[in-house]
């Protein structure tokens, strides 16, 4: 999980030593959760661990994997994309304009993405360059991209009908729906690009330290107006899964799906402070998430629970976050 | 020899300067760290940089690397007039610096540190990829030259000491192959084994041809190290001396303003 260089070759007995230390579990909440999860769900439910219930978690789990994996990178630079949702939002209404208007599947995608990504640029360039808090910015494009897609679609749903997107979310490769599959090639291709690329390496240094960053010639600049481009990109094309899904484009606000996000992302061991980057970590907690919303489900626990559920998880990861190695 | 003002004003046209700041100005809101300052750098010379704490000299420092631009003045590098808008542009020139605050970026590895802005890739076009082999010997190498307790490359900076992070940074600024060295109070922390490393350091340095601006608080390697020595006191140079004609007593008597240049 530490994907930064640290120690490799660690021995059994290492590892079960490690065990007896508060930072083992802290560095490694989301994993263990997840398993811990897993096991009680399956006791309590035995439906939990069927074939049918894992792919249809792992679908629905796409979504929030490749906000999770954006969330990631502008947390990475210390930023915040309260946007995130409202951006997929603004993506699924373009998507379903652009169909109305006749444009076909790949040009509807593409347009789905580059509204998406109108929000991005905004967003990159008010912090980046306006040097306005990402909170105050992301909180107004929040709400005007909210508004944008409740104006452009009037308000009313728009039926996608669209071959290619039914194809999107029932089919499959074993176990794995194709949303899962896409969520995954994000995630090792985000995985690359931050532990791998000269891109990636100055994220987690502007994340760091912006003054030390800069001082050795990184364009602070560039790279926080990229993040906010990639978190934007990536929600226009979580926007294709989200219209698969509901079979239409909705203008409606996916809260949810923004503070889980950035839950994920907490879950997954990254500080908000930034500088400390992880992929892996971010997708395991938004499974984690998933699972328990799904493990709720299961067992009949109303629909009101769940947000506490999240919540209590979450605050839980953030408290031991306090004991992650420094 | 001994009138800054003249010897920074014909420094342009002598051919032994390699670099000249002239009367560098620089203000943040109200505080003027700078009120037109001025130095020269020889070729092949280590050039000493004293003054008391608030004297302007880091100041001067991240002027000269391009971290900010001065309000006003020139700085000419090889007889040319140059401004630099970021350090990129400063290191494109061969100017190396070791911020007196390090720069470094705690979360990040030792290797990666050495690098930062100036990796080594493999591949072309966007799929470039980082050189990590070649990163993380080549920074081993080039600090254990420098270091006493050598510190691994892999470890973040987060975990190592205080003259372990001053090592790193002055490998780095030392391996580039700038033609200037700007070091800020590179000792500052350093143990005594560390600092005669590092002294080695920039007399290797000189030995190579690279022009040395040192800034350090302390006399002796002042007097040991350098060839020429300016002082600054409150934003301005007020004085410039060979180090072989003057003296410890001197150059304090310079610095509290106790003797006018
Ligand atoms: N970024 C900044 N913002 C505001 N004031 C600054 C800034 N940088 C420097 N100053 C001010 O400029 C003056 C000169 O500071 P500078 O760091 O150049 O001094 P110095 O000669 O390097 O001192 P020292 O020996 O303590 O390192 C000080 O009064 C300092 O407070
Ligand atoms: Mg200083």
């Amino acid at each position: 999980m530490s994907t930064l260089v640290t120690e490799r070759p660690r021995t059994a007995q290492n590892l079960i030593s490690q065990t007896r230390q508060v930072s083992f579990w802290a560095e490694h909440a989301a994993p263990i959760g997840l398993v811990v999860l897993v096991i009680v769900f399956s006791i309590l439910s035995p439906s939990f661990l069927t074939f049918g219930n894992i792919r249809a978690m792992l679908i629905a789990a796409a979504i929030l994997v490749i906000l999770a994996v954006a969330q990631a990178f502008v947390i990475t630079t210390g930023g915040i994309d309260l946007s995130i949702s409202a951006t997929m939002t603004v993506g699924a209404v373009g998507f379903g304009i652009a169909w109305q208007a006749g444009l076909g599947f790949v040009a509807s995608a593409i347009i789905a993405i580059l509204s998406a990504m109108v929000i991005g640029v905004i967003n990159g360039l008010l912090i980046a360059k306006g040097r306005v808090t990402d909170f105050i910015v992301t909180l107004g494009t929040l709400s005007v991209a909210t508004g944008l897609a409740l104006i452009i679609s009037d308000g009313k749903p728009i039926s996608v009908n669209s071959p290619e997107l039914l194809r999107l979310t029932s089919g499959s490769i074993g176990i794995f729906g194709y949303p899962i599959i896409l969520a995954a090639i994000v995630g090792v291709i985000a995985w690359f690009v931050m532990f791998r690329t000269r891109f990636g390496l100055h994220v987690q240094a502007v994340g760091g330290s912006e003054e030390s960053a800069v001082a050795n010639g990184v364009s602070a600049v560039t790279v926080r107006i990229a993040v906010y481009l990639i978190s934007a990109g990536l929600a226009g094309l979580a926007a294709l899964l989200l219209v698969a899904r509901v079979g239409a484009a909705e203008p409606a606000i996916n809260t949810a799906f923004l503070l889980n996000a950035i839950a994920a992302v907490v879950l997954g061991g990254v500080s908000l402070t930034g500088g400390k980057a992880k992929i892996v970590g971010p997708i395991i907690g938004a499974l984690l998430l998933t699972a328990l919303t799904n493990g709720l489900t299961l067992l009949g626990v109303s629909q009101f629970y769940q947000p506490l559920a999240v919540g209590l998880v979450v605050v839980l990861a953030a408290l031991l976050t306090r004991y992650q190695k420094k | 020899m001994t009138d800054t003002m003249t010897q920074s004003v014909d420094s342009s046209t002598d051919p032994d300067v390699l670099l000249s700041a002239t009367n560098i100005k620089k203000s943040f809101g109200g505080v003027h760290a700078l009120k037109g300052a001025s130095l020269t750098l020889r070729r092949g010379e280590i050039t000493a940089l004293i003054g008391d704490n608030g004297a302007g000299k880091s100041t001067m420092v991240r002027c000269l690397s391009g971290i900010h631009p001065p309000d006003s003045g020139t700085i000419t590098l090889d007889g040319e007039v140059v401004s630099f808008g970021t350090p990129k542009e400063a290191q494109k020139s061969g100017i190396e610096t070791v911020q007196q605050n390090l720069a470094l970026v705690e979360e990040l590895a030792v290797w990666q540190n050495f690098f930062l802005g100036r990796e080594l890739t493999q591949g072309f076009g966007p799929f470039r990829t980082l050189n990590r082999k070649l990163m993380k010997a080549t920074a081993q190498e080039l600090i254990t030259d420098l270091a006493v307790n050598v510190p691994p490359v892999t470890s973040k900076v987060r975990r190592l000491s205080g003259g372990q992070r001053q090592a790193l940074a002055i490998a780095r600024a030392a391996g580039w192959g700038g033609k200037i060295v700007i070091m800020d109070e590179p000792t500052a922390a350093l143990g005594v084994q560390e600092t005669a490393k590092v002294e080695q350091t920039i007399r290797t340095l000189r030995d190579a041809g690279v022009s040395v601006l040192l800034i350090s608080h302390n006399f002796d390697q002042v007097m040991r190290l350098s060839d020429h020595v300016w002082v600054f006191r409150a934003g301005l140079a007020v004085a410039g001396r060979r180090t072989a004609e003057t003296s410890g007593e001197e150059l304090v008597a310079l610095i509290t303003g106790a003797k006018e240049a």
